[in-house]
C-alpha cells in the first residue's frame, strides 16, 4: 500500500517511498541514509538530495530526541478542524534529522518542557488512518 | 548592448481589504492607478507584463491569467507576458525578472502587478490552498496547515533565545496600525494601542490577533523601465533599482539550516547579497518595507537585514528604532499588517511605498530619504527576496 492512509488528511497517494508506510504499519519510524555522501534524511528520500545518488538505505528513527519548539493548533486547517486542538512539536534526533509531528495526546501543554526527551512512534488514527507522533521518552 | 540601468517610475494599487470583485476587476484598478501615476505613458509603449499570484489557479480559478489580464488593461505585450508565482514573495520576483530583462535589453516598458482573490463563497477553499504552500506529503498531514502554528513557534523560539517579550511583539502591531491609518488603499485604517494588541483574542499563542497579517484581496502595480526612457516619460527624481538577491532554503521547515527557527540564516545570505550589489550596507539604508506578516518576523528581520545586532531585534522596535524619528523607519504605508497581504501583491505595495518614499511624495514621508530596501519571506520562511533602490544608480 501506500500514502492512502497516511495523516488526518493524506495529500500524497503515491510515492517512491511507499515503503515508509509499510513500515510505519510494522511499527517503525523510518528514515533514509545515502549510502553514497552519507545525509540522513526525514521525510525519507528515495533519492539523495545532496548527491543525487539513489543509493540509499531505511533506518528506524530509534534514539531519544529534544524538543526544539511547539505550537498548539486551535484552527486546524481544511479536514483537520475536529481534530483541533492538537500540539505540534518541532523534534531534532541523534541520527542527523528533525522531525514536525503531534504529541501524543497524553502529554498536556503544562508538563512540556523545552529540551525534553522524546521518541517518535507509529499513532493509528481514526477510520484505519495511521501517522507517527512523538511520546515520552 | 551594454547593461542598462533600471528605474522604477509609477505605482498603483486596487483597493485591499474584503473586495466584492474579481482578480481581474482589481488588476484593472490598479493598473489604472498605476498608469495614471505616469501619465507621459502611452500604453502602447508596454511591452511586457509579468503577474504575481498563487491562488489565481485556485481561488480565482484562472490560470495563464496574465493575457487575460493584458487584455484587460488594454495592452498587447511584445517581449513578455507571464505569472510569477513564489508566493509571499512573487511581486518581488516579478520586478527582479523584469528589471534583469529590461538590463539585458529583451523588454523596454514592463508592468509588474499581482495580487490576489481570496475570499470566496467556499471560505474554507483558502485554508485548503494554504497546505499547498507547505511541505503538505508530511507536514500538511499532520495538520501543519496555516502559517500562524510555524510563526508562533518562531517566537518561542525568539523568546527563549534572546528574551524578546510580548509586548515588543505588540510595539510592531502599534507602529504599523498607525502608520497604516493615514493609507487609503490598505485594509486597516484604525489605529491599535498595546493595551488592545496585548488584550486581543489568541490566535497561536504567543501570537495574537493583531500579531497577524489578514486574509486580503487586492492587487498593486509599478511600471520599470530604462534609465534613458525613465527621463522622457517623468519629470520626478528618478530611482533605480540598485541591488537584488533572493535566497532559498531546500526545505520547508524541517531541515532547518540555522542556530534555530529565529535564526534566519538565508535571510542574511540574500542581504549580504544585495547590499554588495547595492554597494550600500544596513547603515545607509533610509527608509525599509520588510514583510510584517506576524509581528515576530519584523523583529527577526531588524537583526539579519543588519539593522541591528542578533537577538536585539524586540528592544529595536520596542525603543521606536523602526519608527519615524528612529535609525530606520520600517513598513511606512503600514505593512502588511495594516495594508493586508494578496500573497502576489505584497512585494509590488513595497516597492510602491519605497518610490513615492524616494520620489518625496510618500503619505507618510521619511525627510530626505535617498535608499530604501523592500523584503519579502515566503512560505513557511523558504525565501527571502531583497530589493534595494536608490537616487543614484
Amino acid at each position: 500500500m501506500g500514502f492512502e492512509n497516511f495523516g488526518t488528511v493524506s495529500f500524497t497517494a503515491e510515492a517512491k517511498v511507499a515503503d515508509f508506510i509499510t513500515q510505519l504499519e510494522a511499527g517503525k519510524v523510518m528514515a533514509t541514509r545515502c549510502r553514497k555522501c552519507g545525509g540522513s534524511y526525514f521525510p525519507p528520500k528515495a533519492d539523495c538530495p545532496k548527491c543525487l545518488s539513489s543509493d540509499v538505505e531505511w533506518f528506524e528513527v530509534k534514539s531519544q530526541g529534544k524538543l526544539l519548539s511547539y505550537t498548539v493548533v486551535n484552527y486546524g486547517p481544511s479536514g483537520f478542524e475536529n481534530d483541533a486542538p492538537y500540539i505540534l512539536a518541532l523534534v531534532k534526533f541523534d541520527e542527523g534529522i528533525q522531525i514536525l509531528a503531534r504529541l501524543s495526546r497524553d502529554i498536556e501543554e503544562k508538563d512540556i518542557k523545552m529540551g525534553m526527551n522524546l521518541t517518535v512512534n507509529p499513532a493509528k488514527l481514526p477510520d484505519n488512518r495511521i501517522a507517527y507522533e512523538f511520546r515520552r521518552a | 548592448m551594454p547593461e542598462r540601468n533600471v528605474c522604477i517610475i509609477g505605482g498603483g494599487m486596487s483597493l485591499w481589504g474584503v473586495r466584492e470583485a474579481s482578480i481581474i476587476d482589481m488588476a484593472q484598478e490598479a493598473a489604472k492607478d498605476c498608469f495614471d501615476d505616469v501619465p507621459a505613458l502611452k500604453k502602447e509603449d508596454v511591452d511586457g507584463l509579468l503577474f504575481a499570484s498563487s491562488y489565481c489557479g485556485r481561488s480565482a480559478f484562472q490560470v495563464n491569467i496574465a493575457p487575460v489580464i493584458a487584455e484587460r488593461i488594454g495592452i498587447k505585450p511584445t517581449s513578455m507576458c507571464t505569472r510569477v508565482d513564489t508566493l509571499c514573495a512573487g511581486g518581488s520576483s516579478g520586478i527582479i525578472l523584469a528589471a534583469g530583462l529590461i538590463k539585458a535589453g529583451l523588454a523596454d516598458v514592463m508592468m509588474v502587478a499581482g495580487g490576489e482573490k481570496l475570499y470566496t463563497p467556499q471560505r474554507w477553499e483558502t485554508y485548503y490552498s494554504e497546505m499547498a504552500s507547505i511541505d503538505h506529503d508530511w507536514d500538511g498531514a499532520q495538520g501543519m496547515g496555516l502559517p500562524p502554528p510555524f510563526f508562533s513557534m518562531t517566537a518561542q523560539e525568539h523568546m527563549k533565545h534572546y528574551g524578546t517579550t510580548k509586548e515588543q511583539l505588540a510595539a510592531v502591531a502599534v507602529k504599523n496600525r498607525r502608520n497604516g491609518s493615514t493609507n487609503p488603499k490598505g485594509q486597516f485604517q484604525k489605529e491599535v494601542t498595546l493595551e488592545e494588541v496585548m488584550a486581543a483574542r489568541p490566535i497561536v499563542p504567543p501570537l495574537g490577533l493583531f500579531d497577524c497579517t489578514p486574509i486580503t484581496d487586492g492587487c498593486a502595480a509599478v511600471l520599470l523601465t530604462c534609465e534613458e526612457k525613465a527621463k522622457e516619460l517623468s519629470d520626478r527624481p528618478l530611482v533605480y533599482i540598485r541591488g537584488t538577491a533572493q535566497a532559498t532554503l531546500h526545505s520547508m521547515s524541517m531541515n532547518w539550516p540555522g542556530e534555530h527557527l529565529a535564526d534566519w540564516v538565508h535571510l542574511r545570505t540574500a542581504a549580504k547579497k544585495a547590499y554588495e550589489r547595492a554597494r550600500v550596507g544596513p547603515d545607509d539604508i533610509d527608509v525599509a518595507q520588510t514583510h510584517d506578516c506576524f509581528t515576530i518576523s519584523e523583529i527577526i528581520e531588524m537583526e539579519d537585514l543588519g539593522f541591528c545586532r542578533k537577538g536585539e531585534g524586540g528592544p529595536f522596535v520596542e525603543s521606536g528604532q523602526g519608527d519615524f524619528g528612529g535609525k530606520v523607519p520600517v513598513n511606512t504605508d503600514g505593512g502588511l499588517l495594516a495594508c493586508g497581504h494578496p500573497f502576489g501583491g505584497t512585494g509590488i505595495r513595497q516597492a510602491r511605498e519605497i518610490l513615492n518614499q524616494l520620489q518625496g511624495r510618500a503619505i507618510r514621508q521619511v525627510e530626505g530619504a535617498e535608499i530604501g530596501l523592500t523584503h519579502n519571506l515566503s512560505g513557511l520562511n523558504v525565501e527571502h527576496t531583497i530589493l534595494i533602490y536608490g537616487r543614484e544608480p
